[in-house]
């Protein structure tokens, strides 16, 4: 005999309501992803940005993000239910298991494509983690709400560059545009709603992601109109595929660099 | 004839604990020392401190300290780290401020709200702030970041010193 539960008011003793947990476990990673893999890219700039201050700052935001990853990785191990830690998540998963967008693992380019890339993640990051800080996981919320006040910042160093940049020289405005057009293809994923379905179902985040965009859009042109750049057109491709663990041709290389001591060394400490 | 001070309390050693990256301030000063509760009859403290930062290294450091204080003392140590309430520089004390500029570091002003939704705020990071060795406030930002994750680099251009701007948050 078993007693009946209610699943509306007694979400989690029920198979739906686990699934739904289940279900904004898989968005809490590819936001995890997201940070962790961003924050590898950026660390690449320690010493490569144009002016010791840049390596500075490039390298403390990554420092930020990789706080919200190793924040999230470990409520993410208690949502799917494996109890799974940090580590695990960053250096013992292959690349078909990561879920962050393409965006985040393109090859470092030019320093404006840095700030295109840079400008577009952390105005989207901003609108979104609104919605998570305002959601009901009170961990997620906490992550969230202390990664806004970051966020915001990184957000403002991005629009400094892109309007020094854009309003500079004629090379600067050339490349800084050019950086523009190479961001463009790879901005939609960011506001894909389907793998956050079940994370808004739960009320996890607040609105689905497309709900963000116009404002995302609004804070990017008000910058790029600032710095006399204009807009690109409508991408004639898009990137696809990251939300699901399909990654681009340089997430291989970058994992290899990442993980490789990790996983050549199993269970090292220092 | 002299009464020796009484030997200082735990809670006192553990609020004094100075911040690894910034050691002219205590971890209480910082604001970063949530709670501190001492079950004397179990020999066993729990301490609770929240992160500058998401990503600050000085935590896991600030966390050994905790426990070493904890241990030469006696007691078992079990230190939590939360991220909710967010830290605000808001939460420095007078104290803390004051050694902040004493050591060369202009201390934050107040920290504004970060609004959830809506239009994104973006700033120039125009605002004031005063030199802490002549009292200037004819300084410029010359770096978005410093040294830490806190901190701001900026020069007096009247003195013509630079100097870190601990960033209000």
């Amino acid at each position: 005999m078993t007693t009946p539960t209610d699943p509306v008011t007694d979400p989690a003793t029920d198979d739906a309501g686990v699934a739904r947990e289940a279900g904004s476990a898989a968005y809490v990673l590819a936001l995890a992803d997201d940070a962790l893999v961003y924050a590898q890219r950026l660390g690449e700039w320690m010493t490569n940005a144009p002016q010791i201050e840049e390596d500075m700052a490039l390298g403390n935001i990554a420092l930020d993000l990789l706080g919200q990853a190793r924040a999230l990785y470990p409520h993410v191990g208690v949502l799917d239910g494996t109890g799974r830690g940090e580590d695990d998540y960053a250096m013992l998963r292959d690349e078909r298991a990561f879920r962050n967008v393409h965006l985040v693992e393109q090859e470092r380019g030019d320093f404006g494509q840095e700030m295109a890339r840079l400008l577009w993640f952390s105005a989207w990051q901003c609108e979104l983690h609104g919605r998570l800080a305002a959601g009901s996981d009170e961990v997620l919320a906490g992550v969230a709400g202390k990664s806004l006040k970051e966020v915001r910042y990184h957000l403002d160093h991005a629009r400094q560059w892109v309007v020094r940049l854009g309003d500079g020289t004629a090379e600067s405005h050339r490349r800084m545009q050019a950086a523009l057009e190479w961001a463009a293809p790879y901005v939609d994923e960011l506001f894909d709603d389907e793998p956050a379905a079940a994370a808004v179902a739960a009320g996890v985040l607040t609105a689905p992601p497309s709900s963000v965009r116009p404002s995302v859009e609004r804070a990017v042109e008000e910058v790029v109109a600032t710095a006399t750049l204009t807009m690109p057109e409508t991408p004639r491709w898009r990137s696809r595929g990251g939300r699901d663990g399909i990654h681009s041709r340089p997430m291989g290389s970058l994992l290899a660099e990442m993980q490789h001591i990790a996983r050549s060394h199993p269970g090292a400490t220092w | 004839m002299s009464v020796a001070a009484p030997a200082p309390t735990l809670a006192e050693r553990i609020a004094a604990i100075p911040d690894p990256e910034v050691p002219v301030i205590s971890i209480a000063d910082l604001g970063i020392l949530r709670s501190v509760e001492v079950d004397e009859g179990a020999r066993a403290v729990v301490v609770t401190i929240t992160p500058t930062y998401s990503g600050c290294p000085a935590i896991e450091a600030i966390s050994d300290r905790i426990r070493f204080e904890a241990h030469a003392q006696g007691y078992a140590a079990d230190v939590r780290t939360v991220l909710s309430p967010a830290w605000t520089t808001d939460w420095m004390t007078d104290e803390g401020r004051a050694a902040l500029e004493r050591f060369g570091i202009a201390p934050p002003g107040p920290a504004t709200a970060p609004r959830a939704g809506g239009p994104v705020p973006v700033t120039l990071s125009r605002h004031v702030v005063a030199c802490p060795r002549c009292g200037s406030t004819d300084t410029t930002e010359i770096a978005h970041f410093g040294s830490t994750a806190c901190k701001a680099l900026r020069r007096c251009e009247v003195c013509r010193e630079p100097f870190d701007e601990f960033k209000a948050l």
